[in-house]
């Protein structure tokens, strides 16, 4: 008898409980929601696309994530505010004192493009400033101590830009070339939407041709795959990890011009929970994968755009929308029980851990 | 580094920039101008002097320590020279902001900034003083140079220590107001500063103090060293009694403020104590590690609480139990999902439950029965018999042949944070007795044995599941305590309390403190918990100065202040093969 | 090991100093902790019979009082504005009772946690009498508690939670505010949008901040009491961006004639910019309030503040004081005022001068002693007192305010009080 009952698994039962719970709670509340037939078609569109666009953002600044952590096995908790630090400054000295001359409603396309490129910079510059202080010497040590320097990396340059700039929001110039919809797919679309996930796709066919085709990438992932291997190959692995901080900060700075251009305002912090998010996408993704953190960053958005009414309206739960984050995470834990290494990780071998 | 016979201008060129560009961000971000009233010794040096010439001195000290030693003449050039590049940004900024509004884009370039960089004179006469003024510091810090170690070394230890006097002297003069009385506090501190008078002579005791210990520590070590052994046990067993001693005394000493302070860095402790046992013995990266917090403060809350939300009038020692229990029992829930998830995986994870556990807390989800964002008022204080009180009356009734006294007794609530420093101090004693005990334990090298290599540890016979459970269990169960001290300490709480920002506290109050170690909990809290509170008046710099702290630290010493014993041999073993290594490459470089 | 020895014996003798120290001091350290002022001179010596305790200041010490108000951070217009009137209170008035008046200045940090050290750091301090502040309810809670414990009293200028000035919730003995109830605020917004505007739906979004709660909690309940309908209460979270989803959903569920999100700066532009892109809220109102009345807000907005209101506090005062007091603001920081309450935090800070000078006890040397219980009971006894902010009458839980709500909109960059 005693044996008997030790041969149950416990945990294995307990974790089909949990899944078999929210599984049950989101077909019950999926099901609530449809036959109640709250949302109008072009309703659900509308989250769709909100999500869409949301999930771009959240996966360029993931691939920030992932390329770092695929080569340095480190969590760049200061990620966010490479994100934070090219827009803000962007923002502040060019995209205000343009719009306030008039000069950004005549030529926008060549402001933007300029913002851009002083966006990119600036986070390109953040970047290789926090390796080159902050993680370079630490490759060597013990996981923790990495990881706690960039959170000092991360409240430096917040805190930094905070008194440089100044605490309040910014408002970032609305462009009447962004303003409006255009009819699509049976429904409205923002021009600032579609702009998003354009810019977004081209950014990520760039990229993968970047680390597929040229020298630099193939540098990139055999640092990635072995450090020693790929010094004795003759690649200078110190210029290599740098490019791997460029590429992903610049990816973070046109995120940044992104969501200026969606949101119309910046501030110090606003890094800060995105990273946390794009950081989420990566791992949903399988952390180390490219086209993980894109695919998880997408995922990430449309649950938060389309998990709340999906999933909880119809379980009647009060205010609903507050509870998008918890949708995210428990997405999150749900994936990694079924597949520890995310959507498209591969098994993760014993020195990455 | 090969340090060459000639004059190498790059040296000071690039120290000079680094200081130039530090003193350049301190004043833009504003720091300089709101602490340049703050007096440290009062008419001599403020806060803010400090902060903007602390780059020139010790940077240019640096660079002068580049040129070789017998070239006096050199280091003191190169003094000089990186003082005078350090002013070189900052006459940049006064140019820039005479010239153009830089507020519009930076608010913390104001006018004032600008008066205090030029001295009040016009731009062009305080930059050149501004240039004089650094220039001098960075001769003067090479000169120090020259002094023979056994008094530069004194005349260190009395500055710093007068300085951070001066930092803290409005508390200290509020402290001895009371302890000894008005005029001997005034006597010592002007206003919220050190008297000059006072600080002259603090600073030669100090100077004076620590040259006599340089002197004669050996010998006083020697003695101490060649005592019988006995005799050194008798010693070691008074000096613990004295420090229970002085434990117990502390809230007497330190007033309500400070025991305030104390309270709530030991509330950190405790924390500290739990996410050790998951992070420092058994390597289970947890970045939610408020979740528990918050599940102990929420029960304590719900179970004593006089307001509406209330589900007992459970008394503040029935409910302890039950929050820990609460708080053990999630650390095995929110655990089970995670036990095959490794390294950073765990870490996003439990980040999501901290966040999940927040969110719940504030939604009008669960507002009816944990209050939403209005949270939960009217948590008693704990309240407990006063002995001294109830023996009294024995005694008393009994010589007098009057019925003894009899439940209920007489009571007094902890109000006060000096009464309420004992709950937490017995708190934290249980918690490091029990951190200690299990560190030794079989459980405890089960951990250490998990940390170091979970495929290994499971081949060798340990059961992974009920061994991390078990650290997620006793971790929580700590937290959970230091989240029911929180609730009855603050007689309120809100969910916004149980933030991000405490789980990545406490992670860093471990690391900085030493992972591992528990002497290295206690100087972690101080430092990230106590030092902030005490400087109230720069808490909009907190963070800054909290993140230089974090880079700075990791950078210097990896290892934590206090490191664990395992940690010290590990490191020292790295530094021994280090040094090896770069003897055979010097060698090889010969 | 040795060295460790060497430092705890150093460490011992130490603790004996300072326990001889410990011993020294008199065990009086409860509330009346008063400095005993040397007088033999006087005839007859002061004594204090006050049923807390009575602060004494010798002739040429200032008056103390100290503020608690969030001073750094997100928010800290709203107390540094405060904290500017409490300023100005004190510079206009010179002297009050014969001494100057100090200020200490402290942060609640607008959390609990900041209240309560705040508040231990004030009590900690004999020779403080009172306090004006918090600026958070969420500070106010606990930091409430304590000042009440210890004897002192606190006249809040910002907060407007109604269980602050509740006996069955968070009212504490010696509490007292002159910011108006949010119940006032709730019933005035929902009276415009009812009454004035004559929309009959509405919807309701705050933040999960106990102030937008519970505004939004009081906006719902006076809408239904007037017979309105709410088609749609949510919220979103602080630091949110993505604000479509909510509005959408919002506009599923009705769409609402009238829409009200109590929010702070940077999820209050957001929604109003977001909600003007959202498919079917085009025709409804959108309104915000305080916590969204500033520069930067405004700034943040941008156009799309057209065709939007706020709520707040009037502060288009009459009269030649705050004419006054805005040229001395301007003068003294070099910034229009920043926030709705500085008139506030003056009113606040001349009720406890008035009630300083009628209870304190002059002696002809000049030293002023301070009944503790008194100063409670003269506050609460405020009547007719007369203010920037109106005509201030304490009842027996320290809601002092004269309240007036205002809804104004942006003309031009600015906000324009348009009604009552």
């Amino acid at each position: 008898m005693r044996s008997r009952l030790a041969n149950i698994d416990f945990i294995g039962v307990f974790l089909w409980v949990i899944r078999a719970a929210i599984i049950v709670a989101v077909v019950w509340g999926t099901t609530a929601t449809i036959l109640n037939n709250t949302y109008t078609t072009r309703q659900w569109t509308d989250f769709l696309v909100f999500g869409v666009a949301q999930g771009s953002m959240y996966a360029l600044i993931a691939i920030g994530y992932t390329l770092v952590y695929g080569v340095l096995f480190m969590i760049n908790f200061a990620h966010g505010e490479f994100f934070m630090s090219g827009i803000f400054t962007a923002t502040v000295f060019l995209a205000l004192p343009m719009d306030n001359a008039g000069w950004l409603d005549r030529n926008p396309l060549l402001g933007l493009l300029i913002i851009a490129v002083v966006s990119m910079v600036i986070s390109v510059v953040i970047a290789v400033v926090t390796e080159r202080i902050a993680y370079r010497h630490l490759r060597t040590a013990p996981r923790l101590v990495p990881l706690i320097t960039a959170i000092g990396a991360s409240f430096f340059w917040q805190n930094l830009y905070r008194g440089l700039l100044g605490g309040e929001q910014k408002p970032f110039p609305q462009l009447e070339v962004l303003t409006g919809t255009i009819p699509m797919l049976g429904t409205e679309i923002q021009k600032v939407h579609i702009v998003v996930i354009i810019v977004t796709i081209i950014m990520l066919i760039g990229l993968n041709f970047f680390i597929i085709r040229t020298k630099t990438g193939k540098a990139i992932r055999s640092v990635a795959e072995d450090k020693e291997v790929a010094a004795l190959m003759g690649i200078d692995v110190d210029r290599t990890i740098t490019i791997t901080f460029i590429t992903g900060a610049a990816m973070a700075g046109i995120a940044g011009v992104l969501y200026a251009m969606v949101y119309r305002q910046v501030h110090f912090f606003m890094g800060f929970i995105p990273g946390i998010k794009a950081f989420t996408a990566a791992v949903l993704g399988g952390i180390g994968s490219i086209p993980g953190a894109a695919i998880g960053g997408l995922f990430l958005g449309m649950f938060e755009s389309v998990g709340p009414s999906l999933f909880l309206k119809g379980l009647g739960i009060p205010a609903f929308n507050q509870l998008k984050d918890v949708i995210a995470f428990t997405m999150l834990v749900l994936v990694l029980i079924f597949r520890p290494q995310g959507i498209l990780g591969e098994p993760l071998a014993e020195k990455k851990a | 580094m090969v340090k060459s016979w000639d004059i190498d201008l790059r040296i000071p060129l690039r120290f000079g920039l680094i200081a130039g560009l530090i003193a350049l961000m301190e004043s833009v971000i504003g720091i300089v101008t709101l602490s340049w009233e703050r007096s440290l010794v009062a008419n001599v040096v403020t806060m803010g002097q400090v902060l903007l010439f602390a780059p020139a001195i010790v940077i240019a000290s640096m660079a002068a320590k580049q040129a070789n030693q017998d070239k006096k003449l050199v280091s003191l050039l190169y003094g000089l020279v990186t003082g005078f590049l350090t002013a070189i940004p900052l006459i940049i900024l006064i140019a820039m902001a005479t010239a153009f509004d830089l507020r519009q884009f930076m608010p913390n370039v104001s006018p004032a900034l600008i008066e205090l960089l030029t001295f009040g004179r016009s731009p062009v006469a305080g930059s050149l003083i501004l240039l004089g003024v650094t220039s001098l510091m960075g001769l003067l810090a090479a000169a120090f140079d020259f002094l023979p170690k056994f008094i530069q070394r004194p005349l260190l230890m009395g500055l710093i220590v007068t300085l951070t006097i001066g930092i803290f002297s409005e508390i200290l003069s509020n402290r001895l107001r009371d302890l000894v009385s008005v005029d001997f506090s005034r006597a010592i501190f002007e206003g919220k500063a050190l008297k000059t008078i006072i600080a002259a002579g603090l600073f030669a005791f100090v100077a004076v103090l620590n040259f006599l210990w340089n002197q004669f520590q050996e010998p006083i070590r020697g003695a101490f060293g060649s005592l019988p052994p006995r005799l050194t046990r008798v010693l070691r067993v008074l000096v613990i009694l004295v420090l229970i001693a002085l434990g117990l005394l502390i809230p007497t000493i330190a007033g309500t403020y400070l025991s305030e302070v104390i309270n709530n860095v030991g509330i950190f402790v405790l924390m500290g104590l739990g996410l050790n046992i998951v992070v420092g013995f058994a390597g289970l990266l947890d970045l939610g590690y408020v979740a528990f917090f918050a599940i102990g403060a929420y029960s304590m809350a719900v179970f004593t609480t006089e307001g509406p939300l209330g589900v007992s009038n459970m008394s503040f020692w029935a409910a302890i139990p039950f929050c820990i229990v609460i708080a053990a029992f999630a650390g095995i829930v929110l655990g089970v999902p995670v036990l095959r998830m490794r390294g950073d995986y765990l870490a996003i994870v439990t980040l999501g439950f901290g966040e999940i556990i927040r969110i719940l807390a504030l939604s009008d989800l669960l507002k009816p029965y944990i209050g939403g964002a209005q949270g939960v008022l009217k948590i008693p204080k704990p309240t407990i018999i006063n002995f001294f009180a109830v023996i009294r009356d024995f005694f008393v009734n009994l010589f007098r042949g009057l019925p003894l006294p009899k439940a209920p007794f007489e009571t007094i609530d902890l109000i006060k944070p000096e009464q309420f420093y004992y709950i937490v101090l017995a708190g934290c004693a249980l918690a490091w007795f029990v951190s200690w005990r299990l560190g030794e334990s079989r459980l405890g090298r089960q951990w250490m044995a998990v940390r170091e290599d979970e495929d290994v540890a499971e081949a060798v016979g340990i059961k992974l599941v009920s061994t991390k459970l078990l650290a997620f269990a006793v971790g929580a169960a700590f937290s959970g305590l230091s989240g029911a001290f929180f609730a009855s300490k603050l007689t309120s709480i809100f969910p916004h309390s149980f933030k991000l920002d405490i789980s990545i506290n406490v992670l860093c109050l471990i690391i900085i403190g030493g992972i591992g170690s528990l002497p290295g909990v206690v100087v972690g809290s101080i430092i990230l918990v106590g030092m902030p509170e005490l400087l109230r008046e720069f808490k909009e710099y907190r963070l800054l100065m909290y993140g230089i702290l974090l880079v700075v630290m990791m950078l210097a010493r990896p290892e934590g202040f206090i490191p664990s014993a395992v940690k010290r041999r590990e490191m020292l073993t790295a530094d021994e093969q280090m040094q090896a290594s770069a003897e055979t490459e010097s060698a090889a470089g010969d | 090991m040795k060295r460790t020895f060497a430092m705890l014996s150093v460490l011992m003798v130490a603790a004996m100093i300072l326990s001889a120290c410990g011993q020294a001091t008199p065990e009086a350290t409860e509330p009346p902790d008063v400095e005993v002022t040397e007088a033999p001179e006087t005839p007859e010596p002061f004594e204090c019979d006050d049923d807390i305790g009575c602060v004494t200041y010798a002739p040429d010490e200032p008056i103390r009082i100290a503020s608690a108000l969030v001073i750094t951070g997100p928010d800290s217009q709203l107390g540094l504005d405060s904290q500017y009137g409490v300023e100005i209170a004190i510079d206009f008035r010179g002297q009050v009772a014969g001494h100057d008046v100090e200020l200490q200045a402290e942060d609640d940090g607008c959390s609990a946690e900041g209240g309560q050290a705040a508040g231990q750091k004030i009590v900690s301090d004999p020779t403080i009498i009172g306090v004006v502040g918090t600026s958070c309810s969420g500070a106010g809670v606990p930091m409430s508690r304590v000042i009440s414990e210890a004897g002192y009293f606190m006249v809040s200028p910002s907060n407007t939670s109604p269980v602050l000035t509740d006996p069955d919730n968070a009212w504490n003995p010696g509490y007292l505010r002159t910011a108006h109830n949010d119940k006032v605020q709730g019933a005035a917004i929902a009276d415009y949008a009812f009454n004035v505007l004559g929309l009959t739906t509405a919807a309701a979004i705050h933040d999960g901040d106990p102030y937008t709660e519970g505004l939004t909690n009081a906006f719902r309940e006076s809408f239904q009491a007037l017979g309105g309908t709410i088609v749609a209460y949510t919220a979103v979270n602080k630091g949110d961006t993505d604000m479509r989803p909510v509005l959408t959903d919002v506009a599923a569920a009705g769409p609402p004639g009238f829409l009200y999100y109590p929010v702070f700066t940077a999820e209050c532009a957001l929604l109003s910019k977001q909600a003007l892109e959202v498919a079917g809220l085009e025709d409804t109102v959108r309104s915000a309030a305080d916590g969204c009345i500033s520069d930067a807000a405004a700034l943040a907005i941008g156009d799309a503040s057209a065709g939007m209101y706020w709520s707040g506090p009037d502060i288009a005062f009459a009269g030649q004081l705050y004419e006054d007091f805005r040229a001395a603001y301007l003068d003294k920081y070099g910034t229009e005022t920043l926030s709705v309450f500085h008139a506030h935090a003056f009113d606040a800070t001349n009720m406890i001068f008035d009630c300083i000078e009628s209870v304190g006890v002059l002696e002809d040397d000049g030293t002023l002693h301070i009944g503790r219980d008194a100063m409670r009971a003269c506050l609460y006894a405020t009547t007719g007192f007369d203010g920037i902010t109106g005509t201030l009458t304490c009842d027996a839980v320290g809601d002092c305010a004269d309240p007036k709500i205002s809804i104004s909109e942006i003309q031009d960059g600015d906000y324009v009080k348009i009604w009552p």
